[in-house]
């Protein structure tokens, strides 16, 4: 049988590697490449990487982490490639075939689409003809408007008309293979996964849904692995912090007997 | 620990396999070249897409005479990955039916994955049949990435080395003489993908 998998985040902001709280504050964590290296020898199941840069500068601004300065995505996924021996999603501000394309032939295996895919969704059913659906995520950001919940497109900044179980429904008869369902309301705060919105969304489409936003704790992870039918769990913030962070969740989650691959700490 | 030359007929993950095989390997090439075949001790063939598109290029690209050389006579250790393992079937029947190289004796069919999603994409345990060096050290059931709807049927279960389970069971890794395939990516399988690669470049 397929393993639940656990997906640690990683939120990239003009070439720093940030956390982030209801998509409004951000706080420098620090080199981004370093960074995947060492949840790699950690075990994660699979990187998604996240561009939420204002503009095209990617400075990292100091050069004395020992790595030289990077100025563009393309060489963060470069390095990123080399150093990390899972599958790499990347998202953020991409547009195009062309944009998909590049971001594949350096490493990358899957690409996440959000404010894209609503703008325009049948460039959903496009790239997914052309690359396949298997690298096709759809990145979707729901927010409670009053008791409701929303699809929001624009870094979270934009309404859209979208209950997500009916958003995802639609990405998914375009093509899509994945989702990855963030609540902007739980980002950040350490309060748990949002259930309703996974259990609505996973109870609508059978494609893998990847639940993000809000875990404070391990015991989060296995409450929706328990609670609801995602396919994997992804969290940022909390796997930076401590030493070993994705290798603890994992063997937290294995100890329990939950479907997870055997916790190891990768040595090469 | 020898000299690595990976084929590259066009197919997407060329450079991540490099980036695991360079881990390991000092000399390491992707190329097409014959006199690189021919100074190559292992050889491996990569691959992602469906069975046509693969067969199509392979024929283009790749200087047949002497990759048969180099395998079938001089029997060098050979590794197809994904569609690089599909490709040594007699037929693939992925969007009508085609010739492949025609190493192994099988074909390459959907898997009937019942009511699970395709494509297979994910971690799943790869459970040993027979002793191998190639997955020697590995445990019972290691788990290795997937991303694939079809698979390999073979002719002779004789040639079966792993199976792996999603709705049905399908076989995971086949192996003839020095000819080894793997229907997972052990470039995106961290340690395991690692030995594996570590114990095939141990092959002579």
């Amino acid at each position: 049988m397929k393993k639940k998998r656990l997906i640690p985040v990683l939120l990239l902001r003009n070439g720093w590697l940030v956390q982030s709280k209801q998509f409004r504050r951000y706080q420098n964590l620090g080199n981004p490449t370093s960074a995947v290296k060492r949840l790699s020898e950690w075990a994660s199941d699979e990187l998604i990487y996240l561009d939420i840069s204002r503009d095209d500068s990617y400075d990292m601004r100091r050069d004395d982490l020992g790595h030289p300065n990077r100025h563009s995505i393309f060489e963060i996924i470069e390095d990123v490639s080399k150093v990390a021996f899972m599958p790499i999603t990347v998202g953020g501000r991409i547009r195009t075939l062309q944009e998909i394309e590049k971001r594949l032939s350096l490493g990358a295996d899957k690409v996440a689409l959000n404010t894209v895919a609503i703008e325009a969704p049948q460039f959903v059913e496009t790239a997914a003809k052309e690359f396949g659906s298997q690298c096709i995520v759809i990145s979707i950001d729901v927010k409670r408007q009053d008791e409701t919940l929303l699809v929001m497109g624009r870094g979270g900044k934009q309404p859209t008309a979208y209950a997500p179980e009916d958003w995802a429904k639609t990405v998914e008869q375009l093509g899509a293979g994945e989702i990855l369902l963030n609540s902007i309301d739980r980002d950040g705060m350490k309060n748990g996964y949002d259930l309703e919105l996974l259990n609505r969304v996973t109870g609508a489409i059978k494609i893998p849904v990847i639940a993000c936003g809000g875990v404070g704790e391990w015991a989060h992870f296995a409450e929706a692995l328990e609670q609801t039918d995602v396919d994997a769990v992804a969290a940022a913030n909390i796997f930076h912090y401590s030493d070993q962070s994705v290798f603890l969740a994992k063997k937290y989650l294995f100890d329990r007997g939950l479907n997870v691959r055997r916790p190891d700490l990768l040595e090469i | 620990m020898g000299s690595v030359c990976i084929l590259d007929y066009g197919s997407g993950n060329v450079k991540s396999v490099f980036n695991l095989f360079s881990t390991i390997a000092k000399h390491i090439v992707i190329s097409n070249d014959p006199e690189e075949i021919r100074q190559a001790t292992h050889i491996v063939l990569p691959g992602v897409g469906a069975f046509s598109a693969a067969m199509r290029k392979i024929r283009e690209r790749l200087p047949m005479e002497v990759l048969e050389q180099a395998v079938l006579s001089d029997k060098k250790p050979f590794l197809g990955i994904c569609v690089g393992m599909q490709v040594l079937a007699t037929r693939g029947m992925e969007f009508g039916e085609y010739l492949g190289l025609g190493w192994i004796g099988g074909s390459v069919e959907k898997v009937n994955s019942k009511h699970f999603p395709l494509p297979h994409i994910g971690w799943n345990k790869t459970s040993c049949k027979r002793d191998s060096p190639l997955l020697a050290g590995l445990g019972d059931d290691p788990d290795f990435y997937f991303v694939h709807s079809y698979a390999f049927r073979l002719e002779n279960e004789q040639h079966m080395l792993a199976i792996t389970s999603y709705g049905e069971e399908f076989c995971s890794v086949v192996q003839r003489e020095n000819i080894y395939g793997v229907q997972f990516h052990p470039e995106k399988s961290q340690r395991t993908g690692i030995k594996l690669v570590k114990n095939f470049l141990s092959l002579s």
